[in-house]
């Protein structure tokens, strides 16, 4: 599986409501109409999030006399506990947070809540830039 | 949907990432460096992060640690350049000692305070790739990992039957 099907896997599997229908799935292949019975939310919102499952290879429709049955696709399931996988969530959480930070200095880009010793630093940096211009 | 894009070729010991932010690269340059940002943001989130050592200049060696409860993770090395368009570092997770990976990170500006960073390791083996990530990994990873961790639990009898 390539880190593009990954993430497409992870996309589909973050979301609380789908991962719920790919539980039901794992018990045995079920109707649109039986899939939403248990959530509070209709028909077609429950099949845009098969539509979603569907596009990430995690389930297959089929047609059985006029239901359309869901089935739970385990592969990519199984392909997403690789190192890579690991790896991926590792490095996403960590770059979120740099994107956090980041955007949280150019709020404010002379933080007033800085620690006493990155004060004491910039106060020793500004008193050499000093030292400088004055030689 | 991620954000991080990482490749890591079958049969080469090499895993490449690239990523952008919304930022100048002198900034996210500084997040790199400046060790009262590196604390906040190079931890996974459910651990403590101990920056026991950050001397960010050609030489200088850094050791940082993620620990809670049920245990701890250090990883150390040593930054051989820290040039914006260069950064080199030698990374070692420690529970793996002897097995070390040299990093290479260039940060890009790419205009309108947007910037891009692309990542390159070499790892000793391709063996080594794979089982040191997967160990220098343990419980640090996010929170949508373990919810999928649960879901493959809980799915796990029942699609091993089916299959």
């Amino acid at each position: 599986m390539s880190v593009d099907q990954l993430s497409t896997v992870f996309g589909a599997l973050a979301d609380p409501t789908r991962r719920a229908i790919l539980a039901r799935l794992a018990e045995g292949d079920l109707a649109v109409r039986d899939l939403a019975a248990p959530f509070p939310m209709s028909q077609p919102a429950i099949s845009r999030h098969l539509k979603v499952l569907e596009g990430a290879g995690l389930i297959s429709r089929s047609r059985r006399a006029t239901a359309r049955l869901s089935h739970l696709e385990a592969e990519p399931l199984r392909e997403a506990t690789t190192w890579l996988a690991r790896y991926q969530a590792y490095w996403d959480e960590r770059f979120d947070q740099l994107d956090e930070l980041l955007a949280q200095l150019q709020r404010r880009p002379q933080p007033g809540a800085a620690s006493t010793r990155t004060k004491a630093k910039k106060a020793k940096k500004a008193r050499k830039k000093e030292g400088r211009t004055q030689r | 949907m991620s954000k991080t894009t990482i490749t890591a070729p079958a049969g080469v010991p090499f895993v490449d990432m690239e990523r952008e932010f919304v930022a100048p690269a002198a900034l996210v340059h500084r997040a790199y460096l400046e060790p009262e940002l590196v604390t906040q943001w190079l931890g996974p989130r459910k651990y403590e992060m101990v920056l026991d050592k950050w001397d960010a200049r050609a030489g200088g060696q850094y050791r940082y640690v993620h620990r809670n409860a049920d245990g701890e993770f250090a990883f150390h090395g040593v930054f051989h350049s820290m040039d914006m368009d260069n950064m080199v570092q030698t990374f070692e997770f420690e529970g793996v000692p002897g097995h070390v990976s040299l990093d290479q990170l260039v940060i890009e500006d790419l205009g309108g305070g947007r910037s891009r960073i692309r990542s390159h390791s070499v790892f000793q083996s391709v063996a080594d790739r794979d089982a040191m990530v997967e160990a220098g990994m343990g419980d640090g990873v996010e929170d949508g990992y373990n919810r999928l961790d649960e879901l493959l639990e809980k799915l796990g009898a029942p699609v091993g039957a089916s299959r």
